[in-house]
C-alpha cells in the first residue's frame, strides 16, 4: 500500500507502511542534506504557507529550510501578530490563504483539534506542526527516524518519556507512533503530569525514574513549560530536577547504551542535566534537530505527489 | 363548523404516567381540560359538535414539560426568537417550556421577565413559564428580589451554568427562596475543577489533547449543595446530573427528607463522550458528555426515579460560535424537536417504557413546578401529545424550526414523530 493520504494531521490516521515510507523516503533526504547538492525540485512550482499561530523557531525554520531545499516558493507567517488580533476567525483566516492557492499549509495553533477543522475547509495539503496537546506528528516521526538510525530498528525497543506527558502533544505523537511500530513504553513523571486514563493507553507509568530507566534502549525527555513550574503541578524546579531530572547517575539504570533524546528548546538543569545533553556518545539531540528536516522533506514530498495525482486540470474551489 | 370546545380522540394508546400504564382508550376534550377518560378499545358515542380524532392506534401522553430551555430573548433573537422556539416546541411535543434566564441581560429584575413574558405570550403557541436569576446578572454575589419575581411569574430560581461560588451568598439566597418558597435549581459543579474544561477525564479527552473535568467535580458541587439544603432546608432542584458517582449522594439526600429533586439531560442520556470523535463541537455542551458507564447508570436512575426529570436543556448557538476549535465553541445544543425521538431511543432499546420515560419528561417537571399539566387525568389541562413511537426518519439539522441548527443528531437514524400537538385542548401543531 502507498502512501495515501491528503493531510498529515496526526500519527493516529497513519499505518505502520505509511510511517515506513515516510521514514524511508526521509533516509534518503538525511543522506542528500549531509551532502554538498542539498536542493531537489519536488515543489517546484509549488507554495508553501507556514501560519504559527504559535511561537516557534525551530520547528517553523525547520519546515522552511524542507520546503526552500525542495524547491518551494515558502512564505511563513506569524499568526499572532496578524489577523487574528483584528477579530478574524481562524476559518476566515484559512479561506483567506486558501484563495491564495497554496499547495502546502503547514499549521501549529494552541488549540487541540484546530488543524484538523481548518483541513476541512482549504483545498491543499495540510500539514500539523502542532495542536494543541494532541498531536506534533513530523517531531514523533523524526524521532522514530533517529531512533531507527541510532538502534538499527523501530519495533522491539523499550522507551521510556519522561517528564509532563499531560500537556504534550510530542508525547502523545510518540505514544501512538512506538505502539504502531510495536514497541515497550513506559512513561514517567510526576502524578500531577500524566494524563487520566493513561492506564488505558497500552503503556507502563512509573512516577519514579530509577524503576521507570530501568534496562530502557531509549530515554526521552519531554520540556517542562515555565509555566508549570510554580507550585501548580511540581513544587519546585529544583526538586523536579532533584526526582525526574535526567543526569548521567539516573542514565546509569538505562541500558549501558541507550540513547538520550530531547525534542527541544532543554532547560538545562530542569529536565536535563547539560553536561549529558551534550555528551555526544549518548544524546542524540542533534540529530533529532538534523532528522527534523529530513522527515519534513519527505512528508511534503509524498503529499505533494497524492495532491498533484487527484488534482484534475481544473480544480474548483467550494 | 362550530367549535364547540369538543374534541374526542379516539382509538389512541393512552400513556398514563401517574399510573404508570400503557392501554387502548379514548380521550374527551372539553373547554381545554380532559373531561372524560375511556378505557378499552371499544369507542364510545361522540358527543354532539365534537371533533373527532382517530389516532389510528398511536401514543397519546401528556404533554412534555421542558425545564431549562434557552429562548434568546432578549439578546440574542438571532440564535432563537420566541416565535422560533414556539413553533419547535409545537412540533415536538412540547406543550410547557419553562424558560432559562441565562439572556443578554439575564432576567434578573421584575421589568425585564416582565418584557420575556409578553414577548413569550404574544408570539408562543405553548405554555412559557419563565424562570428568573437566583443573582443579579448571575454574577454569584447579591440575591435577585425573589419575592417580585414570583409575583411576575417567576416559576424558579437559577443561575443556570453559573455556579454561585461564594458558599455564604448561596446559603443566603436559599434561606430567603424557602421564606418564599420559591424553587431554586443549580448546576452542581467544583468550579475550580471544571474551569476551562471541554471534555470529561480519560481516556478519550486524553487522547484527543482536550482540556478534561474529572467526573467527581459534579458529585463535590452536588454534595455542597445538599449540605447547604440540610442547613437551610430549601426547595431545590438539580439541573443536570450525569455521573454516576452523583447517585449515591442524591440517594442519601432523598432519603433523608430533604426537598431535592433532580433532571438529567436527553444529551447525556443518549450520548457518550466517543460522540465528540473528530473535535465535532455540536457535540459540546455543559457538562460534557460523560462516559457510557455514567450514561448508563443515568438511564437506571432514571427508570428508578432517582432521577426526576429529563429536559431537553436546549441551547441555540449560531454556526460564528460553533465553528472553531473545540476549546473555543460554544457549548449547548438545540433538542425541543428531538427530545421525543432521542428519548424514544431508550424506549426502542428497552431501557424505558413509556410511562417511565413520560414520568420523567411530563408528569415529574409538572409537579415540580407546582403544574396541573403533565397527567392524564380528568379535569387535568388538555396538554396532550399524539404521536407515532415507531415511525423512522433520518434527521436533517436544515428542517429544524429552530432558528439555530446546532443538533448533534444531524443525520441520525431516529425513530418516533410527533402527529398532534395540543394545549389546552387547541391543536398547535398537527403534522402533514
Amino acid at each position: 500500500m502507498p502512501f495515501d493520504h491528503t493531510h498529515l494531521l496526526g500519527i493516529e490516521p497513519l499505518a505502520p507502511d505509511d510511517i515506513r515510507a515516510i521514514l524511508d523516503l526521509a533516509d534518503q533526504y538525511a543522506d542528500q542534506g549531509r551532502s554538498g547538492a542539498k536542493h531537489g525540485d519536488a515543489l517546484a512550482g509549488m507554495t508553501q504557507i507556514n501560519m504559527f499561530f504559535e511561537n516557534s523557531t525551530r520547528t517553523q525554520a525547520s519546515f522552511e529550510l524542507a520546503g526552500k531545499r525542495l524547491g518551494a516558493d515558502v512564505m511563513s507567517m506569524a499568526m499572532q501578530a496578524s489577523s487574528i488580533k483584528k477579530g478574524e476567525t481562524l476559518i476566515d483566516t484559512a479561506m483567506t490563504l486558501n484563495a491564495m492557492h497554496p499547495d502546502l499549509l503547514v499549521v501549529r495553533h494552541p488549540h487541540s483539534g484546530a488543524v484538523d477543522l481548518l483541513a476541512q475547509k482549504v483545498n491543499c495539503a495540510v500539514l500539523n506542526a502542532g495542536d494543541g496537546r494532541h498531536e506534533h506528528p513530523t517531531q514523533a516521526l523524526l524521532d522514530a527516524l533517529t531512533i531507527r538510525r541510532a538502534k538499527g530498528r523501530l519495533h522491539r525497543l523499550n522507551i521510556a518519556i519522561c517528564g509532563d506527558i499531560a500537556h504534550s502533544r510530542v508525547a502523545r505523537s510518540n505514544i501512538i507512533l512506538l505502539g504502531k511500530m510495536e514497541n515497550r513504553i513506559r512513561l514517567i513523571g510526576p502524578p500531577t503530569l500524566m494524563p487520566a486514563g493513561i492506564g488505558e493507553f497500552g503503556v507502563e507509568v512509573y512516577d519514579d525514574m530509577a524503576a521507570g530507566l530501568k534496562g530502557v534502549d531509549v530515554v526521552m525527555m519531554l520540556r517542562l513549560q515555565r509555566e508549570r513550574m510554580d507550585g501548580g503541578f511540581i513544587p519546585s524546579e529544583r526538586e523536579y530536577y532533584h526526582r525526574y531530572g535526567l543526569d548521567a547517575e539516573k542514565l546509569a539504570h538505562a541500558a549501558p547504551d541507550a540513547i538520550v533524546m530531547h525534542p527541544g528548546p532543554m532547560n538545562r538543569g530542569v529536565e536535563i542535566d547539560g553536561e549529558l545533553a551534550d555528551d555526544i556518545h549518548r544524546s542524540v539531540i542533534q540529530q533529532q534537530v538534523e532528522m527534523g528536516v529530513a522527515v519534513r522533506m519527505a512528508a511534503m514530498d509524498l503529499l505533494a505527489r497524492n495532491l498533484r495525482r487527484k488534482r484534475t486540470p481544473t480544480t474548483v474551489m467550494t | 363548523m362550530i367549535d364547540t370546545g369538543l374534541t374526542l380522540i379516539i382509538n389512541a394508546r393512552l400513556i398514563d404516567p401517574e399510573a404508570g400504564t400503557d392501554t387502548p382508550g379514548s380521550l374527551l376534550i372539553e373547554d381545554g381540560r380532559i373531561a372524560r377518560i375511556t378505557h378499552g378499545p371499544d369507542t364510545p358515542n361522540p358527543p354532539k359538535g365534537a371533533r373527532v380524532i382517530d389516532a389510528g392506534g398511536k401514543h397519546l401522553a401528556p404533554g412534555i414539560v421542558d425545564i431549562g430551555v434557552k429562548v434568546c430573548e432578549p439578546g440574542e433573537r438571532h440564535k432563537e426568537s420566541f416565535r422560533s422556539a414556539g413553533l419547535a416546541a409545537a412540533a415536538g411535543g412540547v406543550t410547557t417550556m419553562a424558560t432559562r434566564p441565562d439572556t443578554l441581560p439575564a432576567i434578573d429584575s421584575p421589568e425585564v421577565l416582565e418584557f420575556s413574558r409578553r414577548r413569550a405570550n404574544e408570539a408562543t403557541p405553548v405554555n412559557v413559564l419563565p424562570m428568573a436569576a437566583l443573582t443579579k446578572g448571575r454574577a454569584g454575589k447579591e440575591m435577585t428580589e425573589i419575592g417580585f419575581l414570583m409575583d411576575a411569574g417567576a416559576v424558579a430560581f437559577t443561575d443556570c451554568d453559573h455556579v454561585v461560588q461564594s458558599t455564604k451568598v448561596f446559603a443566603r439566597a436559599l434561606t430567603y427562596a424557602r421564606s418564599c418558597g420559591a424553587l431554586v435549581i443549580a448546576h452542581p459543579q467544583e468550579p475550580g475543577l471544571s474551569a476551562g474544561a471541554a471534555a470529561t477525564s480519560g481516556k478519550f479527552a486524553s487522547l484527543y489533547g482536550l482540556p478534561a473535568v474529572s467526573p467527581m467535580a459534579e458529585r463535590m458541587g452536588l454534595d455542597r449543595d445538599i449540605a447547604l439544603l440540610e442547613m437551610t432546608g430549601a426547595r431545590y432542584h438539580a439541573d443536570q446530573i450525569t455521573t454516576a458517582r452523583a447517585l449515591p449522594a442524591l440517594e442519601r439526600a432523598k432519603r433523608n427528607g430533604l426537598d431535592i429533586t433532580a433532571g438529567t439531560s436527553i444529551h447525556h442520556l443518549t450520548l457518550n463522550e466517543l460522540d465528540v470523535a473528530g473535535y465535532r463541537t455540536f457535540f459540546k455542551v455543559k457538562p460534557p458528555l460523560r462516559s457510557e458507564e455514567d450514561r448508563q447508570a443515568i438511564v437506571e436512575a432514571v427508570r428508578s426515579g432517582l432521577i426526576d426529570t429529563i429536559s431537553s436543556m436546549h441551547t441555540p448557538q449560531d454556526e460564528e460560535s460553533k465553528r472553531l476549535p473545540f476549546e473555543e465553541a460554544a457549548s449547548g445544543a438545540v433538542a425541543l424537536e428531538t427530545l421525543l425521538p432521542a428519548a424514544l431511543r431508550l424506549y426502542h432499546s428497552g431501557d424505558l417504557d413509556l410511562p417511565v420515560l413520560f414520568r420523567a419528561l411530563s408528569l415529574n417537571p409538572a409537579k415540580r413546578l407546582g403544574l396541573a399539566c403533565g397527567r392524564l387525568a380528568v379535569g387535568a389541562p388538555a396538554d396532550l401529545v399524539l404521536f407515532d413511537a415507531s415511525k423512522p426518519f433520518v434527521m436533517d439539522r436544515f428542517k429544524l424550526r429552530s432558528k439555530s441548527k446546532n443538533t448533534p443528531f444531524d443525520g441520525a437514524r431516529m425513530q418516533g414523530r410527533v402527529l398532534a400537538t395540543f394545549v389546552a385542548g387547541t391543536p398547535v401543531y398537527e403534522a402533514e
